[in-house]
């Protein structure tokens, strides 16, 4: 590395906030009003005086692939380990819409997470989870009210009372629009959908987070930390305006039920102030905007992923040291629940040895190296605050800009936040490649090696073939009548605009109709979303 | 003329991230590039190929099922006289499937890994289109654009 390439790395953060060369007392905001103890508002230090010290971030591994049952192995295979937590990845047939027999789609059946149908595969999912002590966390958008009737239904079956449920439904829409991509019907039906699951939740599974308001997903295309957590909360400003415009909840009804989702990438002090300028600004939005009197709807609970795109194939066991440092940023930064990424993650599914590794880096964070004493140990930090006053500002200043695109959803209609990404995406690929961003293993400190291969992830022959023919049995056992029923009183309802589709959702998933008839007839009322491809 | 290329990603994967960043440097390196957006189906990304008369299609696939939608990419173009329009597939490709991916017509693939330069390199190569930035009587011309299907 020459000179000129190492400046950046010492000048600013990855996402261009100046660094000065040390800070003092006077970049210290004041402490009474902003940095206050832990568990008051603005909540900056955190939601909890007593942080990890009364509960400990849950310990939550990504996992799903194949069939039912092979993930139902995998699943009971971490909590034995020791996870605390499940967290469902579904193939992109089902986050899409489309059953495992429909041939449009028969190549991805089963590929990057679990396949299902109907309940009769949500029943296999959680076979021997007891659903009322395990919180289960699902990636799903697109079909995500679908999925959580199913879930409801599972626990309904398993006789677990609904107020037990926990975990979170991810039913972030906004962000598949503009970046992750399995949108199914427009924006309007679709944020209709959204407030549902959130009025369903409030109604009925209080400890069931209703919509995880995603930011990794950006993250991981190219935006940086500030642009990720701005978009979120504006994201997450979208829902609330979505579901307080209804009239039927106040806000202090169900903003206790939303929690937030981001990557943790490399830079480590970047991301530690993202999270409390996050949680510091969520608070005061909540507050202002929206008049809450109860502090628990101000709080900012979040999970996280350490990963992504932050790790490569060159010196991939390098990863591991990687994933370890993002892990203890998102712990210094106040995390609620955590992700860490295998070290083989850019080049196949984890085994079982690799997610196990993956896991142990956080027992070993949260066990052995006392971080988690301390609540919010780095405030007070001259550096750490004053980073978290830029970070906070830099929020102000996008959110303030993606208002001026007239909100949200029209800056994701016209493609503006997709070409924001797209630009930083570009811009870092560049830097990485002039050697203006080192990566240690792929463009400084090589070491001549065996490049590794992609591994991709084959479903096998057979298990696709069962999950077919069990789909060919369950059509054929089922009751024809009831799925019609329950199918016309869901276009019914949905014609209508002030109906709570949740009900009769779980209707149809006691009836045992699959995601991909309920997906289909929900398209012949609302439509399908076009992709603006201004960019 | 510059060669024109579509960018697409075919089947249900939105990870365009990849797919964006090379659409960007073939814009910057003269071409003029078409880039259709995420969850296409073969047989729309052959329509617009063919309706747009492009030189190249660069397929982006993360997903793992590059062999099948390549495949019926490639068998779409043949199925529809389109026979000098070069398919090239990048993304997580796994090392051992290159060969596999050539056989059923794929003309180069470019896995994880490949940097702007050698992927901008090989498709001028397959486009006979040579880096003339250097000479200073050329302008670089810049035209990106999209569309719908």
């Amino acid at each position: 590395m020459s000179s000129d390439t190492v400046r950046p790395l010492f000048f600013e953060t990855d996402g261009h906030i100046p660094v000065k060369p040390y800070y003092g007392p006077e970049d210290l905001p004041s402490y009474e009003n902003e940095i206050n103890v832990p568990g008051h508002f603005p909540f900056r230090r955190g939601n909890f005086q007593g942080g990890y010290r009364d509960r400990l971030w849950t310990f939550r591994q990504y996992a799903g692939f194949g069939t039912a049952k092979e993930s139902n192995q995998r699943y009971r295979y971490l909590l034995s380990q020791g996870g605390t937590g499940l967290s469902v990845a579904f193939d992109l047939p089902t986050q899409c819409g489309y059953d495992s027999d429909d041939p449009e789609i028969e190549e991805e059946v089963g590929r990057v997470g679990v396949a299902i149908d109907s309940l009769a595969d949500f029943d296999i999912l959680f076979q021997d989870i007891p659903l009322d002590q395990i919180s289960v966390s699902f990636t799903i958008n697109g079909t995500a009210a679908i999925i959580l009737a199913f879930f409801v239904a599972a626990g309904d079956r398993q006789g677990v009372p609904r107020e037990l449920l926990r975990g979170t439904i991810q039913n972030d829409i906004l962000k598949e629009y503009a970046s992750r991509g399995t949108w199914i019907w427009p924006p309007t039906p679709s944020l209709r959908l959204v407030a549902d699951t959130i009025e369903f939740c409030a109604a009925e599974t209080p400890h069931f987070n209703a919509i995880s308001v995603a930011g990794a997903h950006f993250r991981d295309a190219g935006a940086t930390a500030a642009q990720e957590m701005a978009f979120t909360l504006q994201d997450g400003i979208t829902y609330c305006d979505e579901v307080v415009s209804r009239g039927r909840l106040s806000i202090d009804q169900f903003a206790p039920q939303i929690s937030f989702f981001f990557y943790t990438h490399g830079d480590f002090f970047e991301e530690i102030a993202k999270y409390r300028a996050g949680r510091r600004r969520w608070a005061q939005i909540v507050k202002d905007r929206y008049n809450a009197q109860d502090d628990r709807s101000s709080m900012f609970r979040f999970g996280c992923v350490c990963g992504g795109v932050s790790l490569y194939s060159a010196q991939a066991q390098n990863n591991i040291v990687r994933v370890a440092y993002e892990a203890m940023a998102s712990v210094l930064g106040g995390v609620q629940s955590m992700f860490t990424a295998a070290w083989d993650e850019p080049f196949a599914l984890p085994t079982e040895e690799t997610t196990t590794f993956a896991l142990r880096t956080q027992q070993i964070l949260a066990y052995e190296t006392g971080v988690a004493r301390a609540v919010d140990p780095l405030g007070g930090s001259y550096f750490v605050e004053a980073l978290t006053d830029d970070m906070d500002s830099e929020l102000v200043k996008i959110m303030a800009d993606l208002e001026g695109q007239g909100g949200m959803v029209k800056a994701i209609e016209n493609g503006y936040v997709q070409r924001l990404i797209a630009e930083e995406a570009f811009r870092r690929q560049r830097a990485i490649e002039s050697g203006a961003h080192p990566v240690v293993g792929l463009n400084v400190f090589q070491a001549t090696e065996v490049p590794r291969d992609v591994q991709s992830y084959e479903m096998d022959e057979g298990a696709l073939k069962d999950q077919r023919k069990q789909l060919a049995a369950m059509r054929r056992d089922r009751d024809d009548e009831l799925v019609q029923q329950s199918l016309r009183t869901l276009t019914a309802a949905a014609r209508k605009t002030d109906v709570n589709l949740m009900p009769l959702l779980i209707d149809c998933a006691k009836a045992n109709v699959t995601v991909g008839e309920i997906v289909a007839t929900l398209k012949e009322i609302w439509g399908e979303f076009r992709q603006p491809t201004v960019f | 003329m510059p060669p024109r290329v579509l960018i697409a990603k075919p089947g249900l994967d939105g990870h365009d991230r990849g797919a964006k960043v090379v659409a960007y440097a073939l814009r910057d390196a003269g071409f003029e590039v078409i880039y259709t957006g995420i969850r296409h189906k073969a047989s729309e990304i052959v329509a617009v190929a063919i309706q747009e008369d492009v030189d190249v299609i660069g397929l982006s696939i993360l997903s793992g099922a590059h062999i099948s939608l390549t495949s019926k990419v490639v068998n779409g173009l043949k199925a529809n006289g389109a026979h000098d329009i070069y398919v090239v597939v990048g993304g997580t490709i796994p090392l051992s499937d290159r060969q596999k991916l050539i056989s059923v017509g794929a003309k180069e693939v470019y896995p994880t890994g490949t940097t702007i330069d050698e992927l901008v390199a090989g498709i001028r190569s397959i486009c006979n289109f040579p880096d003339t930035s250097k000479d200073e009587s050329t302008s670089s011309s810049v035209t990106s654009r999209v569309l719908e299907t």
